[in-house]
């Protein structure tokens, strides 16, 4: 019988031998997979044992903190003033993960950045509780709280971005409407799940950072792209340009008229400034047409329309020009419409990069990274990314613009104050006279030595419906983001 | 019977001749109980140091209780190998330290699972019954019962002698729960294997498993010849004759039964693995083992087209991922337990263990790997293996055909279930869901297990005891010294 007893000895062993060449691929081949599992709670219980850092704003006002709390997980994440500050923290949730810098910064925020290995090192043989590193950012927490109000106490939607010219900083970014952020970091997964579903199933999608993720057609706010290539072809302020008040679309019978069908200059032509100034459609189209395709399409890229993989580090949605296929299409591009879209972020960026002598600084909302003990591990430095116009174009270009604000209607003009700005009134929608316009209002002021660039955008026009103009619904905004900037100063 | 254990006939040959010869107690033959019992407190070390990295990691004060544990566990240690020395002096002096790492290993994790559930329940109000020091409690009455089998049954051999009454028994225990009705024998987790008396319950089918080997084991010394006659020859295997496949079908029948009556795969295949190794043990003829695996694969591809649990248990060994929130659950935890192990392991009180379904039961060798890792796990795994290797070396080395058949018998019981138990939390078989032996929560299988061991200590007595070999007799010159032994013929 000892013959059959060690060969049950060799099968128990062989079966020991299995077990172990499967526990090594479990747990040592598929190890990671497992890990990362979005199935697999524990990373997520991890992360909430570990006290997560703040983001705070560049004034030191904390946006969103740690408590602790007496539950499995141990910290619960709180935004103070939730929805203002949305758009830029986002959230941080246990079932759907984060959103908005949470998740651009969740390393940091988590702890697991390379950046603060030598301090985990040091936590670990110290024996203090490991924490996350903080996050103190650009934004101007009143300048939000102002955009966020013009926006949110009209009951519009839209968006406001503020950006400091000479860095790129981005001062404000408001959208509108927001959500609480408090409501899905909750620890009560019932409530959260019911909270996620009420939002994203919204149809005024509240989740939606209309800053960065979401592009419009820029409308006459465009203008300002064709009048820059225009300058760099040897235009000036005062070359003559097409004044007609409607044009017919070559090879169509489609009639592409001024606003309101205004005659410009003197009927024929009109200078470059003044079709500036008064928004002339016929004036750009036929420039746009002068110039081509390419020379815009360069212009536009220069100002970083048509970026790809844009990360401040929030993702910023790529804007574009749209392919211009013929000759009509190549017309309507020149007055921002066609296929033109661009992010609100995006035009702050130009109208930001007109204020700073054309020099293009990439914008940011992150100053700076602080560890857990709140000292800085490193600080942003202004990026400058590219030079999209001569000096003395911008500052023809801004000199434009101070005339075209001169020209803007609407309310909340600010006295002493020179603003340099565009207005936009972008139709959209299959059917254009029944779709409301999309008003936008872009901007630096002051205009001799700028301080401030803003977009400000508001979908379909706000109540003002069909007779919505960027003067008339965004410019009283925008004004009023500018003159809190400035009077706080 | 030729065997290298040095204790069995290499020794003793030179130790009983002077054993003869002198009355110097330096010469007889090593019992090495001191050994056993320098292995025991190198246990009871590494257990209480388990137990403190378990309280510190989970940030708990060290206190009192845990000096109180490890003085319990001390005791109960001292005992059983008391126990030892005096009624299985010459017994193997590894076994009973494996035992006691396993068992103390099981306490602590079963106590740190205890930790983890309190942290999930307390905050919502709900209760937790701790199990660790239940436990605690059932390890007390197993080394009482381990002590008292030790005493009472003082050769194995005399277990032949009543195999048809334990081979009753334990059919009656294995087949009571599926036939009871439910509310003595409620279906917990989809099995019918449990019998309820108010507020505890126990799995009979434990203790079938042991009655069950002895039964097979002494019907198959008795019967040895009748199954080595060849029936035909097929592609080089001899096959036994059709009327002697009888005790094969009947255990077949048996399996099939469980299966069908209280839905308890793991247990199927454990009965089957081990009448097959006993049927291969006494022929010492494969052909039986290939009758067996045709047989029962037979059988577990019908269940699998008759039984939905059966299709949903290999529906998730093959994709967990259809269904991760609800069949396919278990075992995701445990691949994610296991995954986030890693090599190392997160550590003792690491881990969380209340991610996984029946943490303390059928998955706790999971927790172990998640919060030992592989390293971990791979010890416990070699930590059965000395077990089971021991066990079966008694076996090689002792006399009596009865003894090596249930020593093989128990020590590849063991092994067996531990392939079921692990393989199947770690997705190499489809999960069956049975308790890792000594690790696992649980009385009866505690209980059993401790049975288990005290047998196998005793055919190990039976080894290496300088008495129980009988060549150094044949080597006494003078027959006229010696004296008549009553024979009793085994029945």
């Amino acid at each position: 019988m000892n013959t059959p007893l060690r060969r049950v000895g060799m099968a128990m062993m062989a079966m020991i031998l299995l077990l172990l060449g499967n526990a090594t691929y479990v747990q040592v081949i598929k190890a990671d997979d497992y890990r990362k599992n979005p199935l697999n709670q524990r990373v997520v219980l991890d992360q909430y044992s570990r006290e997560r850092g703040q983001i705070i704003a560049a004034d030191g006002t904390p946006l969103a903190a740690v408590q602790k709390t007496d539950d499995r997980l141990e910290y619960l994440r709180t935004y103070a003033n939730g929805p203002v500050f949305a758009p830029v923290t986002g959230y941080f949730s246990f079932i759907y993960g984060a959103g908005g810098l949470e998740r651009a910064e969740d390393d940091l925020l988590n702890g697991s950045d390379d950046r603060l290995f030598a301090r985990r090192v040091s936590d670990m043989i110290t024996g203090r509780d490991p924490k996350g590193g903080s996050v103190q950012l650009t934004v101007d927490a009143k300048l939000q709280q102002v955009a966020y109000d013009q926006l949110a106490s009209q009951g519009l939607t839209g968006t406001v971005v503020a950006i400091r010219p000479q860095t790129g900083e981005v001062l404000a970014m408001a959208s509108t409407p927001s959500y609480d952020p408090n409501l899905l970091a909750t620890h009560d997964g019932d409530a959260q799940e019911e909270s996620w579903q009420a939002l994203t199933t919204d149809e005024s999608e509240p989740m939606l950072n209309r800053a960065v993720h979401q592009i419009y057609p820029p409308g006459s706010t465009f203008k300002l792209v064709v009048a820059a290539a225009a300058l760099a072809e040897g235009k000036t302020k005062d070359s003559e340009v097409d004044g007609r008040p409607s044009i017919t679309l070559p090879g169509t019978n489609t009639q592409l008229p001024n606003f309101n069908d205004t005659i410009c200059g003197n009927g024929t032509t009109a200078t470059l400034q003044e079709a500036l100034a008064k928004s002339c459609n016929t004036a750009f189209a036929v420039l746009a047409n002068e110039l081509g395709a390419d020379k815009l399409r360069d212009q536009a890229a220069k100002f970083g329309i048509g970026e790809q993989d844009l990360a401040i580090p929030l993702s910023v949605v790529p804007s574009t020009i749209g392919p211009i296929e013929d000759k009509p299409s190549l017309y309507q591009t020149g007055i921002g419409q066609k296929d033109v879209r661009v992010t609100p972020m995006a035009n702050a960026v130009l109208a930001a990069t007109i204020a700073n002598g054309g020099v293009r600084m990439q914008p940011h909302l992150v100053q700076k990274i602080l560890a857990p003990d709140l000292q800085a591990i490193s600080e942003t430095e202004p990026d400058e990314v590219d030079e999209a116009m001569e000096p003395e174009h911008a500052r023809a270009l801004r000199d434009m613009m101070v005339e075209s604000e001169k020209n803007t209607s609407g309310g909340g003009k600010l006295n002493g104050v020179t603003i340099a700005s565009k207005t936009g009134t972008a139709e959209h929608g299959v059917d254009v006279s029944k779709t409301r316009p999309h008003a936008w209002y872009v901007a630096f002021a002051p205009a001799e030595e700028p301080q401030i660039a803003i977009a400000v955008i508001v979908e379909n026009g706000g109540q003002a419906g069909q007779l919505a103009t960027g003067g008339r619904v965004a410019a009283p905004i925008g004004r009023a983001v500018i003159g809190a900037y400035l009077g706080g100063r | 019977m030729g065997s290298p254990v040095p204790g069995a006939e290499g020794t003793p040959l030179a130790a009983n001749n002077s054993a003869a010869t002198s009355t110097s107690p330096g010469l007889s033959p090593p019992t090495r109980r001191g050994t056993e019992l320098f292995m025991l407190a190198f246990a009871a070390v590494l257990v209480t140091g388990a137990l403190i990295l378990v309280e510190a990691n989970q940030e708990k004060e060290l206190t009192m209780r845990i000096v109180w544990l490890g003085l319990a566990y001390l005791g109960l240690l001292t005992v059983a190998h008391l126990a030892v020395r005096r009624w299985a002096p010459y017994a193997d002096p590894v076994i009973l330290p494996c035992v006691a790492l396993l068992n103390g290993l099981g306490l602590v994790m079963i106590h740190r699972i205890d930790l983890a559930m309190a942290d999930v329940k307390m905050p919502n109000g709900e209760t937790w019954d701790p199990a660790a020091s239940k436990q605690v409690l059932w390890t007390a009455i197993a080394v009482v019962l381990f002590c008292t089998v030790l005493k009472v049954l003082s050769d194995h051999r005399t277990l032949a002698r009543y195999g048809y009454t334990f081979g009753f028994a334990g059919l009656v225990a294995l087949l009571l729960p599926g036939v009871l009705p439910s509310f003595i024998a409620p279906e917990i987790n989809g099995a019918k294997i449990w019998l309820s008396f108010g507020a505890f319950s126990i799995q009979p089918g434990e203790f079938a498993k042991i009655l069950l080997m002895v039964f097979f084991a002494a019907f198959l010394v008795s019967k040895r010849d009748l199954f080595t006659i060849a029936g035909r020859r097929v592609i080089g295997l001899d096959l036994p004759r059709a009327r002697d496949l009888g005790p094969l079908l009947a255990a077949w029948a048996v399996v099939v039964s469980i299966m069908v009556l209280q839905k308890d795969l793991g247990s199927s295949l454990l009965f089957f693995g081990i009448v097959l190794v006993l049927l291969y043990v006494a022929t010492e003829r494969a052909a039986w083992v290939v009758v067996g695996v045709v047989l029962f694969s037979g059988a577990a591809v019908l269940a699998w087209r008759i039984f939905g649990h059966v299709q949903v248990r290999v529906q998730n060994w093959l994709d967990p991922f259809v269904d991760p929130y609800g069949a396919g659950h278990q075992i995701l935890q445990s691949l994610f337990g296991l995954g986030t192990g890693g090599l190392f392991g997160a550590g003792l009180g690491g881990g969380r263990p209340d991610e996984i379904p029946e943490a303390n039961t059928d998955f706790i060798t999971a927790v172990i790997g998640e919060e030992l890792g592989f390293v971990g796990l791979s010890a416990v795994l070699l930590l059965y293996t000395v077990f089971a290797l021991r066990g079966l070396r008694n076996a090689l080395a002792v006399r009596d055909t009865f003894g090596k058949l249930l020593g093989g018998g128990l020590a590849f019981a063991v092994a067996f279930q531990i392939f079921i138990v692990v393989g199947g939390v770690t997705k190499l078989i489809p999960m069956t869901g049975i308790t890792a032996p000594f690790l696992s929560k649980g009385g009866s299988s505690l209980l059993a297990n401790y049975i288990l061991v005290a047998l196998l200590l005793r055919i190990s007595n039976a080894a290496r005891a300088p008495k129980s070999t009988p060549k150094p007799r044949q080597q006494q010159p003078a027959i006229a010294d010696q004296f008549t032994v009553m024979v009793e013929r085994p029945r």
